[in-house]
């Protein structure tokens, strides 16, 4: 494996930074849901939801905001949830279901992979 | 391997009217060549980021007793490919090993499908994720990737996984763009015939 981004990170910090949350098992975001700021920082807010609101003026995955801020996956969910409960992100989740034999992803999204990959 | 974290103005942002995140999973043994053929396709450089997972909170609420829990932490490596003003792939390099496989589960939950890299000097890296994906029914298709002269044939490297007819087996070379395209679009059109199989019955 890779020398991760938070080798350098102390618990003490990802503890600070979600007031000692712990993640929540079955959240509602997936690691590719597409975030939207609603609103602009406010003076006094914390940091990290600042720079968040700043990355996401563009749509931005879950997994994307996890890697630029440094943070766990599940830590960055729970700043993310925080933002969505208080209407200042909005967030655009991914339509695909489990793609098992049962349940295909549509003809549709698949031509647009396809042509994509095409393009490339 | 280095993972480009710091400045995330300086890659290239979505449109503002991407909506819909699709994943792609690229499977593979330590040293495959997964974060290359990430890499190799992917609009951004490939970011790399983790995700601590505790086995006890699989079940019922465990975190507070702080006893006879296990902590994994997994770092993974991902890029993206914007297919249309709307969708976009994202693809994630995962370690196929077996005490990270319940993260997957999670984390890669509603994937399209996945690319098992596979090396044939060290076929034994592989078989857990294939076993894995076979049980799920997660569509998925094996690529070998070419490290100077391949030893065997593919047909003695489906022999040696076991793998399926039905499961298509091909030659990639992770660093090569085309090549990567080629792996992403056969994985693609497996999709395709699993949908024609589906409809035919």
């Amino acid at each position: 494996m890779t020398r991760g981004p938070l080798e350098h990170e102390t618990p003490d910090r990802l503890y600070a930074v979600t007031r000692g949350r712990m993640p929540v098992p079955d959240d509602a975001l997936d690691v590719v849901s597409l975030i939207m700021s609603e609103s602009e920082s406010e003076p006094g807010m914390q940091s990290e939801y600042r720079r968040i609101l700043a990355l996401c003026v563009r749509p931005t995955a879950v997994v994307e905001i996890a890697s630029y801020l440094r943070f766990p996956v599940s830590v960055t969910k729970i700043l993310l949830t925080d933002l969505l409960d208080s209407g200042k992100v909005s967030a655009r989740h991914p339509s695909a279901s489990p793609a098992t034999p049962a349940r295909l992803p549509s003809l549709d999204l698949l031509q647009d992979v396809l042509r994509g990959l095409q393009q490339l | 391997m280095d993972s480009n974290n710091s400045d995330p103005f300086e890659q290239p942002r979505l449109a503002s009217t991407a909506s819909e995140g699709i994943k792609v999973v690229i499977i593979g043994g330590f040293g495959v060549g997964k974060t290359t053929l990430v890499q190799a396709v992917s609009e951004i450089r490939p970011l790399c980021t983790e995700e601590t997972m505790t086995r006890a909170s699989e079940g019922i609420d465990d975190l507070r007793r702080g006893t006879g829990k296990t902590s994994t932490t997994v770092a993974f490596d991902f890029g993206r490919i914007t297919l249309t003003r709307e969708r976009v792939l994202y693809l994630f390099g995962a370690p196929g090993q077996e005490r990270f496989w319940f993260l997957w589960d999670r984390l890669f939950l509603g994937s399209l499908g996945a690319v098992v890299l596979v090396d044939d000097r060290r076929l034994d890296d592989s078989f857990y994720a294939i076993d894995r994906l076979e049980a799920a029914g997660t569509p998925f298709i094996v690529a070998r990737n070419r490290f100077g002269k391949n030893q065997h044939s593919l047909d003695a490297v489906r022999g040696a996984l076991q793998l399926s007819e039905r499961v298509p087996l091909i030659d990639c070379d992770a660093r090569d763009r085309q090549s990567c395209k080629d792996a992403l679009i056969a994985l693609v059109e497996h999709l395709f015939t699993l949908h024609s199989a589906r409809e035919a019955v």
